[in-house]
């Protein structure tokens, strides 16, 4: 069957960063500012490492 | 006089029996969270764990079935059940269900697969921050 939603690898990889980001935040940290610093700054890293190897990937594939 | 009730111990929810809250953390994300009387947290867990689930059901991802073979074989297929599993009741009541999708090429089923098992191993994660909350091992 086809998928009912269709994402582009961009919007996928996003989403499961956001998503991975809020839990990440919530159960590391103690206090509500540290876990919102926390996952904002997951978010953050999980988007540079998106960008950073999708870059790498085009210029593999060149 | 009898002493005076710390207000930080006050604060404090009420003791659960951990293995109360680790099943209700398994079989509803978020749902040990919210027996902790930590709502917006659980709300949290809850929306992402959830969330990521039903994308990967839209985005018709496959579930893993255990299988044993060679060692990489045996880690995807097993690892990748227990992923599964870990969403709890979703898991179940999808399969009961009858949802079946075989594993068919395309990057959007890929990302599917990934979500549905990513969802639970970050429900894994949520039970163990429920476990820890039980034992008071964390606020």
């Amino acid at each position: 069957m086809r998928p009912s939603m269709s994402l582009s690898h961009f919007e996928a990889s996003i989403l499961f960063a956001l998503f991975a980001s809020v839990v990440l935040g919530v159960v590391t940290k103690k206090t509500d500012q540290e876990r919102l610093r926390y996952g904002v700054r997951c978010f953050a890293y999980f988007v540079v490492a998106l960008v950073g190897l999708g870059w790498l990937m085009w210029l593999g594939h060149r | 006089m009898p002493p005076k009730p710390n207000p930080a111990q006050s604060a404090l929810p009420p003791v659960q029996p951990w293995p109360k809250v680790v099943l209700l953390s398994w079989l509803v994300p978020g749902g040990g969270h919210f027996l902790l009387k930590r709502s917006g947290r659980g709300a949290l867990l809850m929306g992402s764990v959830v969330l990521m689930f039903i994308f990967g059901l839209l985005m018709r991802g496959t579930m893993f079935h255990p299988q044993t073979g060679d060692l990489l074989t045996t880690v995807i297929y097993c690892g990748g059940f227990i992923g599964d599993l870990s969403n709890g009741l979703l898991y179940l009541v999808t399969t009961l269900f009858g949802y079946s999708q075989p594993d068919v090429a395309g990057h959007v089923h890929d990302y599917g697969t990934k979500f549905l098992v990513g969802a639970g191993l970050l429900n894994i994660l949520a039970i163990v921050d429920a476990y820890e909350i039980a034992l008071r091992k964390k606020d």
